[in-house]
């Protein structure tokens, strides 16, 4: 039986997180993410699961470290500058191919920043993050539901390729209380795991290491974990599209921006513009395939980022020429308005700015 | 012919990469005899450090997981919490568990985990060639002190075994050094104990072992036994800190 309950996003990711059939999370405290390790302190005990509040990320992320070695689904959340913190174990935890999921809640920054909705830490969670070359399996709710329905999704990812999975949000994705429909539609598979350090019982022992002195062997965990990414690419690229068919121009954006933007689309499509949204769901891998038929067949294209431009690099290298890419973002916890990035798409269009209804325009309008 | 000496069941048959005199094939030697005697090979997992016994898991015939430098003991925690019938032990040197794994060995002996901590104090790092450690002693030289640590610069060495003993947690803990037979037959003892108290479901155990280093203190192993006994012996003074 599905229920349905008006809850924030991060409550959401916990829900998920039992749906998943999450056997431990390990976390510390940080803004805008709270909620998930004071709810998983209640779920996790009353689903027989481990909680505990480790001393820091550092630690948050070696116990996942070490749950996962055991084979169990270990999970961590926190939010930008404690991502920052776990980026050793997350390298550590992709060299040695194990399974676990992360969630980033991401705040305004760098530096302390504030604890405001952001995408600043794109680069961080695609591009590698910690040392070496590694890649995570990224998804980006744009809701409450799809932060419920990610986490069955990003451990099962996990499982499968055998790699850290992350769900990056912003803080609106993570604060926001939206109608959420608690199903149990999710296939939860049972993936063996015979390389778990659980006790050398009738075999040899198992190691769990990253330390690989000679060269070659080392390139080739490289090469082996680069044939993963390169699948993953093929099966794994997600994302969905609004009104994008005849589009001039595609807006793409991630999480909260892309609501934003769909309410922009609409805005533009009133006023005669020829303008869609493609969403990217996997951040990695990219729809690099899509966008670039799009470029193929004319559309031209604006990144709209809550960063001062990082997903746009990827939308760019997709297009790789084809066409215009322009970009639209704000910082620090800035969230754009619509008006904001309608005046954006009017002026690409060569059509006058619009003054808005939103009063924080109207004070910044002398 | 009655065989009287054999190499024990814990160990695998690699050999030991240390170098002549280093104490860490003593240890190795002692944790698997002992996981032999107690009969849990095939229901231990070993957390290994960064640093010589890096490659720790190369000798050690249970399961074994290579931690990032200093996080063994949250590591441990991983594994102990959602295997809480298996024997989970992390071995450390100076340079991991008392330098950049303060935090992990802390909060780890303060919540009383489950685990048995072999900790293996030689006052160095060996395996990056004798820089100063948060243990190395007044006056030592290192590659990073060529005077001799001076504690305007580098402060005290670190004394592990009195800081938790300050803790609730922990169950047991006790500093040896294997630097005679009597010394070595009180290892081995408190190695076992660590052990068996985790399999008697007590809390936090750990044993500090005062090691050598020949190479980075440029001594040979005999000197390095004399050093041990008459000067880190009365820095980091053996016995029972802990044993409730």
């Amino acid at each position: 039986m599905t229920t349905r309950k008006l809850i924030k996003g991060n409550i959401a990711i916990c829900h998920g997180a039992v749906a998943a059939k999450c056997d431990a999370f390990f976390g510390y405290p940080i803004t805008p993410q709270n909620e998930i390790p004071e709810l998983m302190s209640d779920l996790m005990p009353a689903n027989g699961g481990i909680f505990l509040q480790a001393e820091s990320e550092i630690s948050a992320i070696s116990m996942v470290y070490g749950a996962a070695c055991a084979g169990k689904r270990a999970m961590t959340s926190s939010s930008s500058p404690g991502i920052s913190l776990k980026q050793e174990g997350i390298s550590y935890i992709a060299a040695c191919e194990l399974p676990c999921v992360i969630v980033n809640v991401q705040r305004g920054g760098p530096g302390l920043g504030n604890t405001l909705p952001s995408q600043a830490d794109y680069f961080q969670t695609v591009k590698g993050g910690g040392h070496g070359d590694y890649k995570m399996l990224t998804l980006a709710p744009w809701s409450a539901q799809e932060c419920y329905e990610f986490m069955p999704l990003a451990f099962d990812l996990a499982d499968r390729y055998q790699n850290p999975a992350m769900i990056l949000m912003d803080a609106i994705v993570g604060q926001m209380l939206e109608p959420v429909d608690l199903h149990n539609n999710f296939e939860i598979c049972d993936y063996s795991k015979s390389w778990a350090t659980i006790g050398a019982r009738g075999r040899a022992h198992n190691i769990i290491n990253s330390l690989w002195i000679d060269p070659e062997v080392m390139e080739n965990l490289n090469l082996r974990m680069q044939a993963k990414y390169a699948a993953a690419q093929l099966h794994e690229t997600r994302y969905a599209e609004y009104r994008t068919d005849d589009a001039e121009l595609i807006l793409v954006a991630y999480g909260s921006p892309a609501r934003i933007a769909k309410t922009v689309v609409d805005m533009a499509r009133d006023e005669g513009m020829a303008v869609g949204l493609l969403r990217p769901i996997t951040l990695f891998p990219f729809p690099s395939a899509r966008i670039a038929e799009y470029a193929k067949n004319g559309s031209r294209f604006m990144a709209l980022e809550m960063s001062a431009g990082q997903m746009v690099e990827d939308v760019r290298l997709a297009v790789n020429g084809m066409a215009d890419v322009a970009f639209y973002g704000r910082t620090g916890g800035v969230v754009p308005t619509p008006t904001d990035i309608l005046n954006v798409v009017r002026a690409s269009f060569s059509k006058p700015p619009v003054f808005s209804s939103y009063p924080s325009e109207r004070r910044s309008v002398k | 012919m009655q065989k009287v000496f054999e190499r024990p069941k814990g160990l695998t048959d690699n050999e030991f990469a240390y170098c002549p005199g280093c104490l860490h094939s003593v240890v190795h030697r002692m944790i698997a005899e002992v996981m032999e005697e107690l009969d849990i090979i095939q229901n231990t997992v070993c957390v290994c450090p960064v640093g010589c016994s890096v490659f720790m898991y190369e000798y050690m015939a249970c399961d074994v997981i290579e931690a990032a430098h200093g996080r063994a003991p949250a590591v441990a925690t991983g594994v102990k919490r959602v295997l809480p019938d298996r024997v989970v032990f992390a071995y450390q040197g100076d340079g991991d568990l008392a330098s950049i794994g303060t935090a992990e060995i802390i909060h780890a002996a303060a919540r009383g985990e489950q685990l048995s901590v072999i900790f293996i104090n030689n006052a160095t790092y060996g395996m990056t060639g004798g820089q100063m450690a948060p243990t190395t002693l007044i006056g030592q030289k290192s590659t990073t002190c060529k005077m001799g640590r001076d504690p305007q610069i580098s402060g005290y060495p670190i004394k592990i075994c009195e800081m938790l003993a300050t803790l609730d947690g922990p169950s047991y803990i006790e500093r040896v050094a294997p630097t005679s037979p009597a010394g070595l037959v009180k290892t081995k003892k408190a190695i076992k104990k660590a052990f068996q108290n985790q399999i008697d479901g007590k809390r936090f155990s750990m044993v500090e072992v005062l090691s050598n280093c020949p190479q980075q203190w440029h001594m040979n192993p005999i000197d390095t036994f004399k050093f041990i006994e008459d000067e880190v012996s009365k820095v980091f003074p053996p016995g029972v800190y802990v044993d409730r």
